[in-house]
């Protein structure tokens, strides 16, 4: 079952965010993942998800994705309930995600991958042969990229298993806005990345903010989180334990409620629960 | 077959040009280059073992001997795409031309609808494969092979107690028995160079047109030059024995069909796809069950096809039909010619290439009337070394160590 035509609220209040999850629950037989957690994103906003290993980023990122479901907890999507039951409810939602693994086809060049599943067909009498319409591809290919300022893909004909790690995260994310989504998660964009490379998805990202996307990024590496998130929201053993404004907080403060250690939390800190 | 390889586009001298070539040679990459080199080299050495290998009666001999193994391996190039495997073709092409044989001989069925249902039978046969392996989660291999096994007993069911049933002539020879005069040749021959130069023109404008950059015109022409120096030299050897033979423009019509189907429209980019990263395919929304039962439907059915020319050319059909080492000859022809074993890698026209390499090696081998111990070890050693050639320049692409 998917939702109705995600467009029909347009003004989206200040009160209810693009994208809210309310009390998510979610078990792995005796191993509580999720507990009554609580997330928000609003559009042109980029929220950071972090915590350790096991504390339950990527369980909720797949909650929202449908490839997972969750035990319990709603979903509002521009302030109206919504089921997500399947990867297709969340892409007719407008929710797109990009996978740590990119799923990228190596043997398929920047165009072909970036068009795979939804294929444009030449018109005329050769669209009954289900030709495809290789030009109009590249042309939208290389201005796609190009709104994204992504100028290290030189040659959108090249294989996509010959270019670097940071260029195939940039193919990944293009593709990712084709279906024309609100929000994008990103799952770890800059694991395994070099310095430049990371620059450029930083950048990338920004790009998506500017563009009035909602972005969900998590990641480890706080460094790369405090240059590119407005808010921070950290996970422990399941549960929301933080959110801070990324302006008037030091890393210091983000990693004690990462680890659980009580000191030196700040004044921007706002607890979620006792 | 025009305009997918790209052509560098900023000439740099003879010496630049050389290295790149040679680094797509080491990265198997120089697409038909290395099994035309392949080619030369066993042309070669059985030339100067028999003066008669070259002879323009041998080589349609040999054209005609591969024909109904390049159509089979055609199948299986759409199948190894995916990254799969079929070893049921042979006793499919078998079985298929022995019901054919049956239908027309004994029930006296006009021939060319037993064809037809041979070629059907074959498609239903593909059917059951692909929805077995996939419903199932069967890995191809064994499916193919218990079917194989099936498929043997069941040709021998089918065709009796005695076992050989001779084709009298009819529309079913005539298909490799037919030979056009000299004029149909070269027609056909330019029909071929008119062909890739309209395509490469027009891709070319089309990209033009649309702002997008081109390749370069050398590249074009030099094509264009490799496939009518190809076609002309073609012609004119066959042209001096019999002539051009009906089956080779079958072949090549279903070759230029396949690559149509595979470089062109979106079942071949959702092949190509699915055996490139199943898994991204799924993501992206392609339904791969579906893609790999098509392919297993096409495969079947073009062994069915390679079965009747088969028929067609030994004029009858027997216990062997479809046997031996035929299913290994089209699996491994276009493996040898650069499509890969591990999917998501090669092109039609290794199917052709292929069968050419494979066949001028038995070829040869029977001319200087070799053993058949000889015969089976050295086919399989080359096998051996093709495989691994692909594998290593597999990893070098990968940038793994070649140790």
């Amino acid at each position: 079952m998917t939702s109705d035509a995600p467009q029909t609220m347009h003004a989206t209040s200040a009160a209810s965010p693009l994208l809210a999850l309310k009390g998510v629950s979610k078990a792995f037989g005796a191993n509580q993942a999720l507990t009554s957690v609580d997330f928000e994103v609003d559009a042109g906003e980029v929220v950071a998800l972090v915590g350790d290993n096991g504390a339950g980023k990527t369980t909720l990122i797949k909650a929202i994705a449908g490839v997972q479901l969750c035990d319990e907890g709603t979903i509002y999507f521009r302030g109206q309930q919504v089921r997500i039951n399947s990867p297709q409810d969340a892409t007719s939602l407008g929710i797109a995600t990009v996978y740590q693994d990119l799923a990228l086809c190596d043997n398929l060049d920047v165009v072909a991958n970036l068009y795979l599943g939804r294929e444009v067909f030449a018109k005329g009498i050769t669209r009954a042969a289900y030709l495809i319409d290789e030009q109009t591809m590249e042309q939208s290919a290389l201005k796609l990229l190009d709104s994204l300022a992504v100028t290290t893909i030189r040659d959108v004909r090249e294989n996509v298993g010959s270019l670097s790690g940071g260029q195939r995260q940039a193919v990944a994310i293009a593709r990712s806005l084709l279906g024309d989504p609100s929000v994008v998660l990103l799952d770890e964009p800059t694991a395994a990345l070099g310095v430049s490379q990371t620059e450029q998805v930083l950048a990338l990202i920004h790009k998506l903010r500017q563009r009035g996307l909602a972005v969900v990024v998590i990641s480890h590496n706080l460094e790369n989180v405090f240059a590119v998130a407005d808010r921070i929201i950290v996970l422990r053993l399941g549960r929301r334990c933080a959110t801070f404004d990324v302006r008037g907080v030091t890393r210091k403060d983000v990693v004690s409620a990462i680890t659980g250690a009580e000191f030196g939390i700040g004044a921007s800190l706002k607890r979620e629960d006792a | 077959m025009s305009a997918e390889q790209e052509a560098p586009l900023s000439p740099r001298g003879p010496m630049a040009f050389l290295k790149e070539v040679g680094r797509k040679l080491a990265q198997g990459e120089a697409g038909p280059l290395l099994v035309i080199l392949m080619l030369a080299v066993i042309w070669t050495f059985f030339q100067f073992q028999n003066e008669r290998f070259l002879s323009p009666g041998n080589l349609t001999n040999l054209v005609l001997q591969q024909a109904a193994v390049a159509t089979i391996s055609i199948g299986v190039v759409l199948v190894l795409l995916l990254g799969w495997i079929d070893l049921s073709v042979g006793a499919v092409s078998g079985f298929c031309a022995s019901v054919m044989a049956v239908l027309v001989v004994n029930q006296h069925i006009d021939p060319a609808l037993a064809v037809l249902i041979a070629l059907v039978l074959g498609a239903l046969i593909g059917l059951f494969n692909g929805m077995v392996s996939t419903r199932f989660r069967i890995p191809a291999f064994i499916v193919t092979l218990a079917g194989s096994l099936t498929l043997v007993g069941l040709q021998l069911a089918v065709l009796g107690e005695t076992g050989t049933i001779n084709l009298g002539d009819s529309f079913i020879t005539r298909l490799t028995s037919t030979f056009f005069p000299p004029v149909v040749g070269w027609s056909f021959a330019a029909l071929a160079v008119v062909l890739a130069i309209a395509f490469g023109i027009t891709g070319r404008s089309h990209r033009r047109r649309s702002g997008l950059p081109v390749g370069s015109i050398q590249g074009l022409l030099f094509r264009v030059a490799a496939i009518a120096v190809a076609f002309i030299v073609m012609v004119a050897v066959v042209n001096q024995d019999r002539g051009l033979p009906l089956v080779v423009v079958i072949v090549f019509a279903l070759a230029l069909g396949f690559t149509y189907l595979t470089q062109r429209t979106r079942f071949g980019r959702h092949l190509f796809a699915v055996g490139g990263n199943a898994e991204a395919a799924r993501r992206a929304g392609i339904k791969i069950e579906h893609v790999r039962v098509i392919a297993f439907v096409m495969c079947s059915t073009l062994a069915a096809a390679g079965g009747v020319l088969a028929a067609s050319r030994l004029l009858a059909v027997n216990q062997s039909s479809g046997a031996s080492d035929l299913v290994l000859m089209a699996i491994a022809g276009p493996v040898v010619a650069g499509t890969s074993l591990f999917g998501g890698r090669g092109s039609v026209w290794s199917a052709l290439l292929g069968a050419l390499v494979i066949g001028s090696i038995a070829n040869g081998m029977n001319l200087l009337a070799l053993a058949s111990s000889v015969k089976f070890i050295v086919t399989g050693v080359v096998l051996l070394i093709a495989v691994t050639i692909e594998s290593v320049t597999r990893m070098r692409r990968r940038g793994a160590p070649v140790t």
